[in-house]
Order: C-alpha cells, then sequence, then structure tokens
C-alpha cells in the first residue's frame, strides 16, 4: 500500500494534463455549466411563484443544483478515460506493471474533483452575475464542493468500475445517460421538493443525487441545519467509499475476461 | 532482481479455455536467461494468451509458470516489478510526451529525481528519440511509437522482457530498424526476450531458440538452424494452371525418383527434393508428358515456413486465412 499515494500522484498528473492539453474540451467543460444556469433560469424563472417554494430568488435555489447536475454529467463519464485506456493498450500495460489499482480508481476521482471544483467555481461566479445572494457565504459555497467532490467520487468509481465490465463505449454511454437523467430528475436539483409528487418525494430521500442537493442548498442557506448537512455528507462518504472498493474489484473482472 | 537463475521463463502445461473455446491446451516451455525466445504461430495459436499469462494480466484455466524465478499466480507483483511488457497494441498514452510517457513507467517503479531523470535520456537516446522526446506521442509515425513502446518497456531495468508480436503493422524500413534495436538489446543488456511473432523471417532472424504453436500446441521446438536442418534438401513449389488436373499433377509428380513430403493446397503442389536445380526440368517434363500445364515453379532453399508445414500440415498463409474465416 506503501505505492498508493504516489501512483495516485503521479496518475493524476497524467489524466489532469490529458485534459489541458484539449483546449476544447476545457472550454466546454466551462461554458457548458454556465449555459445551463442561464437557460434554466430564464426558463422557470416563474417557478418560484408555485406554493411549495419557500425561497424567492429562482437563481439562489438554481445554483446548487446546476453544480449538482454538472458533476452527474462529467462523472457519469469518467469511465471513457478507461475505455480509452482499453482501446489503445494503456491499460494492459498498467495492469502488468506494479501500478496500484487503488491508485487508478483514485487519481480518476482526483482528476475529477479538480474539474468539478473549477466548473463549481464558474457557476457560482455566473450566480452572483445573475443576482444571487448565497447567505450561507464561503462556507456554504465550500460545503457545497465538498458535497460535489463526493458525489462526483461515487460516479466516477461507478462509472469506472462498469467501463471495466462493458468495455465498450457505447455501452458506457448507454449506462451513464440511463442513470443520470433520471436521477437528476428524481431529486429536488431543479424543482422544490415540496412541489413534486409524493412519490417522488419518497424516491429522493434515498437518492444521493439529493443528498448532495439538499447538502449543498441547507449550507448556502440563511439558517443552515447543519446536523441535517453532515448527516447527507457522511452518506456521500459512505456511498463513495462503497462505490470505490467495488469499482477497484471490477479490475479482476476485466482480467478475467483477457 | 534475480540475475542468477538459470531458468528466466518456465511455463508448465498451461490450458486456458474462453467458455467453449480452447486457447492454450498444455502448453510448456522454458527459456534460458540471456537469451531471445521466439513464440512463433499463426494469428489465434495462442501466442497472445501465452504472453497474458505469463505477464500476469490473465490466470490460466490450468498449469503453472515462472517468470524470472517467480510464481505468476502466488506473488505477480513481484513478477510485474521483473518484467517489461510491450504489447500489441501500443501502450504509450497519445496526449503525453514520449519523455512523459517514459518518466511515468519509472515513477511507477520507484524511480526518482535525477536517476528516472538520466535512465529517461538514456533510453531517448538509445533508441533514438532525443529529437522527438519533447513532442505529443500521437504526433509519432508508426516507428517511433513501437520504438518508444520499447523503450518503456525497459526504463525499470527488467531481467524479462516481453514483446508481443513487435513488428507487427510496420513498414519494411521501420521493421529491419526494430529488428536491429531487439538485436542489440539481447547482445547488451543481461536480459531475457520473449519474441511472439508471425513472421517467420523474423523468428529466424532474432531467436536463439524457438517454439512454433498451432492451435494451443506445441509443435515444434528448437534453434531455427535446428528445426531448419530436420528439412533435407530443397523445396519445389509448382502452381498449376487453372485448366489444369491437380490429380493428374500429384501423380505425375508422385512418380518421379527423388520427391518426398508432397502436399497439395488449391492449385499448388509442394515437394521436397535432394537437388532443385535438377529436379525442376525432370518435373516439368513429367507433368508435360501427363499434359498437365504449370503456371509457375519456384525452388527454395529450407525456410521456417516449411518446418510449419512439415509439423502443422498446412502453410503458414493458410492457417492465418483459417483463422480469419474463424474470426468472422
Amino acid at each position: 500500500m506503501t505505492t498508493l499515494a504516489p501512483h495516485t500522484r503521479f496518475l493524476t498528473h497524467r489524466l489532469i494534463m490529458f485534459t489541458l492539453r484539449q483546449p476544447a474540451f476545457v472550454v466546454i467543460m466551462l461554458v457548458q455549466p454556465m449555459i445551463w444556469l442561464l437557460l434554466f433560469g430564464q426558463l422557470f424563472k416563474r417557478i418560484t411563484e408555485l406554493p411549495g417554494f419557500a425561497t424567492g430568488s429562482y437563481i439562489d435555489f438554481l445554483t446548487p443544483g446546476v453544480v449538482i447536475m454538472t458533476v452527474l454529467f462529467s462523472s457519469g463519464w469518467a469511465g471513457m478515460a478507461f475505455i480509452d485506456d482499453m482501446d489503445r493498450g494503456v491499460m494492459d500495460r498498467m495492469l502488468s506493471s506494479p501500478v496500484s489499482r487503488g491508485a487508478m480508481m483514485l487519481a480518476s476521482v482526483l482528476n475529477q474533483a479538480v474539474s468539478i471544483v473549477v466548473q463549481g467555481v464558474v457557476v457560482v461566479l455566473v450566480g452572483l452575475a445573475l443576482g444571487a445572494e448565497f447567505s450561507g457565504g464561503i462556507v456554504g459555497v465550500l460545503v457545497m464542493f465538498l458535497a460535489a467532490v463526493l458525489l462526483g467520487a461515487a460516479f466516477s468509481c461507478l462509472s469506472n468500475g462498469m467501463a471495466l465490465i462493458v468495455r465498450t463505449s457505447e455501452s458506457l454511454i448507454g449506462f451513464s445517460t440511463m442513470l443520470t437523467l433520471p436521477l437528476s430528475f428524481l431529486s429536488s436539483a431543479m424543482m422544490a421538493r415540496e412541489a413534486a409528487p409524493d412519490w417522488i418525494q419518497t424516491v429522493s430521500s434515498y437518492n444521493p443525487v439529493d443528498w448532495a442537493v439538499v447538502a449543498a442548498r441547507q449550507a448556502l442557506s440563511a439558517d443552515p441545519d447543519w446536523s441535517a448537512v453532515f448527516l447527507r455528507l457522511g452518506g456521500l462518504f459512505a456511498v463513495a467509499v462503497v462505490t470505490g472498493f467495488i469499482a477497484t474489484r471490477a479490475f479482476r473482472s476485466y482480467q478475467r475476461s483477457l | 532482481m534475480t540475475h542468477a537463475h538459470e531458468t528466466a521463463i518456465e511455463a508448465v502445461d498451461l490450458v486456458k479455455r474462453y467458455g467453449d473455446v480452447t486457447a492454450l491446451s498444455g502448453l510448456s516451455f522454458s527459456v534460458r536467461a540471456g537469451t531471445v525466445f521466439g513464440l512463433l504461430g499463426p494469428n489465434g495459436a495462442g501466442k497472445s494468451t501465452t504472453i497474458k499469462i505469463l505477464t500476469t494480466l490473465s490466470t490460466p484455466t490450468s498449469g503453472s509458470a515462472t517468470v524470472a524465478g517467480v510464481d505468476v499466480l502466488a506473488r505477480p507483483n513481484d513478477v510485474r516489478r521483473a518484467i517489461g511488457v510491450v504489447t500489441q497494441k501500443t501502450g504509450a498514452d497519445p496526449q503525453l510526451t514520449g519523455r512523459e510517457n517514459l518518466l511515468l513507467v519509472g515513477h511507477v517503479h520507484g524511480m526518482r529525481g535525477r536517476a528516472a531523470k538520466q535512465r529517461v535520456d538514456e533510453l531517448l537516446g538509445l533508441f533514438d528519440l532525443t529529437e522527438a522526446a519533447n513532442r505529443l506521442v500521437k504526433q509519432y509515425s508508426g516507428g517511433m511509437q513501437r520504438k518508444l513502446d520499447v523503450a518503456m518497456g525497459l526504463v525499470h531495468r527488467p531481467t524479462v522482457l516481453f514483446l508481443d508480436e513487435p513488428t507487427t503493422g510496420l513498414d519494411p524500413q521501420a521493421r529491419s530498424e526494430m529488428w536491429s534495436e531487439i538485436a542489440r538489446l539481447a547482445g547488451h543488456e543481461r536480459l531475457t526476450i520473449l519474441l511472439t511473432t508471425h513472421y517467420l523471417e523474423e523468428a529466424d532472424h532474432l531467436a536463439d531458440h524457438l517454439v512454433i504453436v498451432d492451435r494451443g500446441r506445441l509443435v515444434a521446438e528448437g534453434s531455427p538452424e535446428e528445426l531448419k536442418s530436420e528439412l533435407r534438401g530443397d523445396a519445389v513449389v509448382i502452381d498449376l494452371s487453372p485448366e489444369a488436373s491437380v490429380d493428374a499433377a500429384r501423380t505425375a509428380i508422385e512418380g518421379l525418383a527423388g520427391t518426398r513430403e508432397i502436399t497439395v493446397s488449391g492449385r499448388t503442389i509442394r515437394t521436397r527434393v535432394d537437388h532443385g536445380a535438377s529436379a525442376v526440368p525432370a518435373a516439368l517434363a513429367a507433368l508435360e508428358r501427363s499434359s498437365v500445364a504449370v503456371a509457375a515453379v519456384t525452388v527454395a532453399r529450407p525456410a521456417l515456413d516449411d518446418v510449419y508445414l512439415r509439423h502443422t500440415g498446412r502453410t503458414f498463409a493458410s492457417a492465418e486465412a483459417a483463422q480469419l474465416e474463424v474470426a468472422r
């Protein structure tokens, strides 16, 4: 296990270089969450007039939702890097070298964490420009990033584990799409929980995406319910650890197929 | 770390099944330390499966193996530290430079700072990649990528290097460059090389010792010279015209004195004779008498292809074609 930390560092560096060397990808990564915030902000502007909405500003309400949705849509694709590596032979080279499997998983998670925080900062700045107030202040924003990173870790591991099992980009795209859209709509990312039908309220209380949204929104509110925040952060951490463990085991499934 | 071992690789009765398909059915061989060992066979013979087992990527259905004196099943991580692997696919990250790829391998193997940098520079020089060192690998030519792959296999000074079809897909010039690199490695470094190839000339040129595998089984073993010397005389290959009768031709050739090991594949008849040059006029005369029209005749000194034909009953080309049929 002594190799875990250094291997994670070297492999994370590799993944970040990979991203930085594709400027078009970086631009899209930064612009996409802005578009969501602007688009949904306009589209659902009057939604706060519905009964059940406590907050007055939809932008304040929507910003954490967009941060969390961005996480789903980028971390859901994390496994594509594994599939590229398999196609190119990088994966087999790694697995026949003493690279720590845990480090391969952790590097992917850290790489996602970096882009989540960068995207999060962009969304927060755009939100502020659109008039959001973020009563929770800097602490609230940091807690939101933490919730986003934990959710991102769980989804990256899920996506990586799935990549090791299905091994084709087509299947992974299908899996990721099938999972991310329903999960984000079965949460309070876009819509206040109280304004959603009962069954969605019930389902969303078991949905880690909703945990992240609620933790972020609470932390950003004027008077956060910290026990609710920590409960959900703890839940997200547990999910991330369990998916990380299972996904690392999936290397065996991949190697069995060789 | 395990230089003293006389035997660098020992494979014992390796069996690998994928569902109903048997890729290896009891393959055993051993490789002496410091030699170049060739694993020769058509596509689908089981070469890559063997490499995957020996490099700890895959596990055998049954059987055992040691590499650099270490059991691949019991202590895979120790094997990984002792070996360098060049797979059929490139294995280099296209978005990193050549130097970055090499450094990453060094770092993974625990090399740090100046020692890692020096080793990387040394390898860049050795493989003539110094000029391209800071370019992204995606801009490399096929030959350069392949050289980088081999360099990546050597960063940590392994005792055993696996090269899985190192020259497949290279143009002739890049191939001959790669051959001289491999020959030089074999000569200079204290290194055992296991090379798989489906190019007969490649095995002939590079390997000290080789095994021929076919359908997951060992069919012949020896040095290229030993294997070729099993075949006395020259091969005569007669291509018949489309309208000629193959049976009549076969009968005519069989009737000639001194022809042996006659095989027919499609419209081609092969035979082995002591002196090719004098056998050809006699063969042509015999075919003429039987009214068999001939399209072409060639005489060849014994080559590994003939060894393969003799042991498997089919030519290398037809084995590859059959494999393609199966794949379809």
